[in-house]
Parts: C-alpha cells; structure tokens; sequence
C-alpha cells in the first residue's frame, strides 16, 4: 500500500507534468534545432514564433466558439490549430523574405542571422503584445481531466490522488503524431531527404540541383507547425501568456543543445531530459520518502535539493555542463 | 492717545492669541511615481475632510484650514525629505498627511517629522517596521500594519481548529511581510507551518511550486499572493492535482476573479479582506462622489480620516502646535464617547467645544492602538456555493 502510495504521489506530481512540459519542450527544440541544422543559426525569435502562433489560435478558436463550434470534450483550440499553422508558415515565409534572405545572400556569418532573429524577437513579442495583450489568457474548453484527484482517490481508497488532465493527454497524443509525421517526412520524402542533404552538406546538396530556396520555405513551414503546436498545447495545458513564452525560450534552448543542436532526436530526448530535471531537483521528496523508507530513515526534513525560485537555473546549470563536456550534445549534434 | 494705542495694541495681541487663524496642513504623496493613479483621490479625500472643518466654522473659534500638496515621489526618499521640509519651514504647515509608502514615510518621519516636532499621519503605509520606529509620540498611521492581518490570519485559522498548514507567499515585500507575520503569529498559537515557500508572479505552470507544498503536507493552504496572478495559478494547480483542497485566502487574493476561475472546488475555503463595507463606508462613498473624486480608490477614505484625526486633536487641544495635540489623537479616534462618523466633521467640533469626548469611527472604523496606528476591520469570510459569505468582523 504504502509502495502504491508513493508511487501515485511520484506520478502525480513529478512523472506525469515533468512527460507533459517535456512533450512541449520536445517540440519547441525540435523548431530551433531545425532552423539550426538548416539555416545554420540560433533562431531567438522561437519562443515569440510559440506566442505568435498560439494567439492566432487563440483568435481563431473564440471565433469558432462565437459560431457554435466545439470539439466534444476535445478543447476547440485543436480545430483552429491547423488554420493557425497556416497563417503563422505564411508569416514565417514572409518574414524569411523580407529579412532573413538578405542576409542569406549576403552569406552572413551565423551569429549575424542569430542578431537579426533577435530583432524578430522584438518585433514579434510587440505584435503579439499588442494584438492580445499581456494578461493571462485561458483558452480550454471541453472536458477539464481525465482522471481528477478525488475520484482516484475515492476508487482505489489510496491516500493519494491522481489526477491526469485532458490536456496532458492530448499533449502526449499530439505531440507523438507531429513527430512520428516529420521522421516520416524528413526521412521518406524526396523533399525531406533534400533537407537533410542541405543540412549535412550544403554545397554539395547544390550542386547535385536542390533548389536552396524551397529547402528553406519548407523548413519554415514546418518550423511554423511545430512552433505553433508546442504553443498552443503549452497554452492549453497551462495558460497563454505572451511573458512566459518569452522565457520559454531558455529551456528550449537547452534542450536542443543538450541533445545536439541540428538533431531532430537529440532535441526530443532533451526536452525530457531538461523537463525531468526541472521538476525532479525541485521536488521535495518528503512525501514519497516517507512512504518507501523505513520510519527510522524517514526525512525531517522537505528532501528538496533547490528552491523551485531557482527552477530556471536547472537548465542553465544543465546547459553550461554540456556546453563543457559535451559540447555536440547528447546525440551527436553540431557543436556550437 | 498713549491709552488708546495700548488699547488696541493689546486687542489685537488677544486677538491673535485666541482668535481665528489659518490652519495649514501638508498632504505629501507620491504624485508622480507608481502610485500616481490612486493618489489623487487620497489628496481629495484628506481635502475633503479639510473643507468639512473649514466651513464648519466651529474650528479653533473660526479658524480656517488650507491644504498644501507636495510630492513624495513614493521611491526618492531625498526628494520626499526635501519636499517634507519645505512643507514645514517654508509654508508652514501644523501636521503632514502622508506619505503614501513606507520607505519615504520613515524617511519624512525621521528627517523632518522628529526634528521639527510636527505631527505626521500616514495613511497608507502599511509596513510593519514602522510599528517599531522611534517616533516621539509624532507618528500615526490610519491603515493597519501587514503585521495585524497576520495575527488576524492565524486568530481565525486557529479558531477553526486547523493546526498545520502550508503558506506560500508572492515573492516581494507584502507577500513576505504577510507570510512571515502570519507564521510567527501562528506559531505562537501552538500551530505548525509544515513550509513557508515563495512563488513568482507572471508563470505559466506553478507544478513545482505546488509539487514542494504538497510534499510538505498540510490540512490548508494559505496563500499570500494576488488573485490574477501566480495565486491563482498555486490554487488551480493545488485543486487540479489534489494536493489541497481547503484555502486561506488573505486580501490580495480576494477577488471574484477567482472564484469565476475555479468555481465549485473552491467551497469550504475561506479568508479575510480589510472591511470596506457598512453604512459609514457607503456616507462616504456619496460624499466623494459629490465632491467629484473616487472615494472606492484605494486608501481615499484613510485619508479623509487621517485629516479628520489631526483636526479633531488639534480642537480638542485648543491648539493647532503638534506639541499640544499628539497626545489627542488617540482619544478623539478611541470610544469613550459620541461615536463621529464621516460627514458629521462638525458635530465632532461642536461636542469637542463644549468639553464633551468624541469616538471617531470615520469611513474606515477607525480604531487607533498603540503605537498610534489603526488596528483595521477585517472581514471574515467562507466561500458556500461559489458565492462570498461573510462570517464576522475581527
């Protein structure tokens, strides 16, 4: 009983959010780690590309419901998802012309593009300010949990609860399809396959007659899908808010540079790898300590190694000993 | 002709002496800086007072009362000083109301009130350090210190029989003062805060904070924070993932906003918030609403009773020096006595005249305890149905 107990409060409060935020993490490395093996450059602009993204399905969504749209017990945000991507992919591709471009055939050093995808940054994060505002915006609808706390508790008569929100689950779901769709494409496809090869070798792939500049309208696209999918399933699951996706710029970008920037696998598994750390340091293992251990090595204490204040120096701790011991990340990336 | 020069000379001396003068009070507040939105209608509020007593007639035999702004810039403790000193050297004025923030109010206290020997009367600071300020009987304050809603907190937490509970506090000055009073206030009750943690405003997800308070345990979750920002993010999480059910929510975190967001488990929570409500508070409310200000701004009706209290004194010591009038001020705003409320300004002058003792109660129920500051009203309340009961006052 006691084991089942701390078991439940593990997944409860460490397991399921830490798979959760590590599925959105997974998707937002998997854009930047894209745009790097591609484009060659750190695109800063990512986490305001999520914000952009997620307010136009925001828009659409209340749109849909103002007509009587709804999904079930689905949030209605997964139907205007797709219109979202579209228009976020024709923003992107808009933007690629008319800024990146110029500096593309400038033949720019990286850290150029990576300035300029700084004042994208900018311009982004006022747009989206400026369309929804800075206030926190709670877009779910449907059917909140899937499991909620006190029905758990009530039918397995365990001391904890469980709870699994919808969102959680749809997370996990959605994100496993965009995945399994882009290994499909990059690896299937004859337009992946010439991504790949401009990826691994630029000149090369010239040469042998792909066409540059539709390479990098369709990574844009992509980029857009995951960017806005990551967003709004970070959105649904916990709120919109154009501040913090700002900041989610930091833990996505250590997950993709500790799993090998330009590595489309090295970014998933980073993502959980910075979402378990997170959670995990933070968490005070009091509870299921107490529950496992025998009572005479039970913790007085909370067992919690960092304050959850210092949450975002996990990835930064984590970034800086990548950075110094394995610099091409965990799946062999480019080093930076 | 020698006689009559005498005469006059001498009348005019006792005409001087004991006969109308003009009265002038300091209203320094951070006019510019991060509260200039709610200043305004403090100034309005302490003038209005002011007009009250000025037309009355009755003040000090006919005595007038002007107000005089200045800007406590909220933050510029130098500048604050500065403008403090001109109000009293320059102009003149007989007592200062203000200023709006604790850190320039201990500076003006210090620096000027002390030194000049004039009367201050805040009625917006609400830091607790200030209760422990060396003030030479010159320092009062009309908004009770974050210190006595924590001992309130921990009175009707106990009360309820709760002994162990969890707080989390927003991480600034008010969320730390708050949670940090409650906790010893509570401790001393015989309670057991199992952890006191800080969460950030402006996230997204507040699983890690909420994962940390679950693990400490605990029957209630007290949270110090703000309604619409990571406060409510903790009480969703906290229900979402089972890990408390029961809530204590101080102030900052009352707000239907709330209860709009989280519905029907938040039943059986409960809180307090500063009283705001009664017969008195709505007088009030009509009387800024004819004079043309906001009397719902915040701290617009401290005001009004801060200006009244030093008036009131300065009538009942027959005396408009603050040497004569500190000690008065505590026994025109505590019963025994004809119970004064707002609007009735000239009532309280006319009982003061004729010897009798007044109880000022004023727009925020104003109870003055030592060290001169106003103990506050708070409501208690429950949450039953999704709706806000009130239970008491304390």
């Amino acid at each position: 009983m006691d084991i089942l107990n701390a078991l439940v409060a593990f997944a409860n409060f460490v397991f399921i959010p830490a798979v959760a935020y590590g599925a959105q993490l997974a998707l937002g490395a998997l854009g930047v780690t894209l745009i790097y093996g591609i484009l060659r450059f750190s695109n800063f602009a990512h986490g305001d590309t999520m914000a952009f993204g997620t307010t136009l399905t925001i828009l659409i969504t209340a749109l849909m419901q103002g007509a009587g749209i709804s999904f079930g017990p689905l949030p209605t945000a997964l139907l205007a998802l797709p219109f979202a991507i579209v228009l976020t992919g024709i923003v992107l591709v808009g933007t690629d012309r008319a800024v990146y471009r110029f500096y593309r055939k400038q033949r720019a050093a990286p850290v150029i593009l990576t300035m300029v995808s700084l004042g994208v940054m900018f311009i982004m994060n006022g747009v989206v300010r400026f369309i929804i505002g800075v206030e926190d915006v709670t877009f779910a609808d449907g059917e909140r949990f899937v499991i909620g706390a006190r029905e758990f508790r009530d039918a397995t008569g365990l001391a904890e609860g469980l709870a699994i929100r919808t969102t959680q689950v749809i997370t996990l779901v959605v994100a496993a399809i965009a995945v399994a769709l882009l290994f499909w494409f990059l690896n299937r496809t004859r337009t992946g396959k010439s991504m790949r090869a401009f990826s691994d070798n630029e000149d090369l792939a010239l040469l042998s007659g792909i066409n540059p500049e539709r390479v990098v309208q369709v990574t844009w696209l992509i980029v857009a899908a995951l960017a806005t999918t990551a967003g709004v399933l970070y959105g649904l699951d916990k709120s919109f808010k154009a501040f913090t996706y700002f900041q989610l710029l930091l833990p996505i970008f250590a997950s993709a540079v500790v799993g090998g920037l330009g590595n489309p696998l090295g970014a998933i598994a980073g993502g959980f790898v910075i979402a378990f750390s997170e959670v995990g340091v933070t968490y005070a293992w009091k509870k299921v300590a107490t529950y496992v251990l025998p009572e005479s090595l039970a913790p007085d204490g909370l067992a919690q190694l960092l304050s959850t204040d210092y949450k975002f120096a996990v990835s930064f701790a984590i970034l800086i000993l990548v950075l110094l011991f394995m610099p091409t990340g965990l799946f062999k990336g480019k080093s930076v | 002709m020698k006689k009559l020069l005498l005469a006059s000379t001498a009348t005019a001396m006792l005409a001087g002496a004991a006969g109308a003068e003009e009265v002038k009070l300091g209203i320094i507040f951070g006019f510019t800086g991060p509260l200039e939105s709610i200043t305004p209608h403090m100034a309005a509020g302490a003038e209005l007072a002011m007009k009250e007593v000025s037309e009355s007639g009755l003040f000090l035999d006919g005595s007038t009362v002007t107000p005089i702004r200045a800007d406590s810039t909220c933050v510029d403790a130098s500048a604050a000083t500065a403008a403090a000193e001109r109000l009293v050297t320059s102009d003149g004025v007989k007592a200062i109301i203000g200023a709006d923030c604790s850190g320039v109010t201990g500076a003006i206290l210090q620096n000027v009130a002390r030194p000049q020997g004039v009367v201050q009367i805040s009625p917006s600071s609400t830091s607790p350090g200030l209760s422990e300020v060396e003030d030479d009987g010159l320092f009062f304050r009309t908004a009770p210190s974050d210190a006595r809603q924590g001992a309130v907190m921990a009175d009707i937490i106990s009360g309820r029989g709760t002994t162990d509970v969890a707080v989390t506090y927003t991480n600034n000055d008010y969320g730390k003062g708050l949670a940090d009073s409650f906790a010893a206030a509570f401790t001393e009750k015989g309670g057991n805060v199992t952890i006191s943690a800080a969460h950030d405003d402006g996230k997204a997800d507040y699983s890690a904070e909420v994962a940390a308070l679950a693990a400490a345990g605990g029957e209630l979750l007290v949270v110090a924070g703000y309604v619409d920002q990571g406060g409510r993010g903790i009480v969703q999480n906290a229900i979402d993932t089972g890990a408390f059910d029961t809530f204590y929510l101080p102030d900052g975190m009352y707000g239907p906003s709330l209860i709009e967001a989280i519905g029907d488990s938040l039943d059986g929570s409960y809180g307090d918030v500063p009283a705001a409500e009664g017969e008195n508070v709505d007088t009030y409310h009509e009387m800024a609403t004819a004079a043309g200000f906001d009397g719902t701004s915040s701290y617009a009706a401290e005001s009004y009773d801060a200006a009244a209290l030093v008036l009131l004194a300065m009538q009942a010591a027959k005396s408009s020096n603050g040497a004569d009038y500190k000690g008065k001020i505590m026994d025109v705003a505590n019963a025994p006595g004809e119970k004064i409320n707002p609007g009735e300004l000239s009532k309280a002058l006319e009982l003061i005249a004729a010897g009798q003792d007044v109880d000022y109660v004023g727009a925020t129920n104003v109870e003055m305890a030592e060290p001169g500051e106003s103990l506050g009203t708070f409501r208690e309340y429950d949450i039953t149905g999704g709706a806000v009961e009130t239970v008491g006052f304390r």
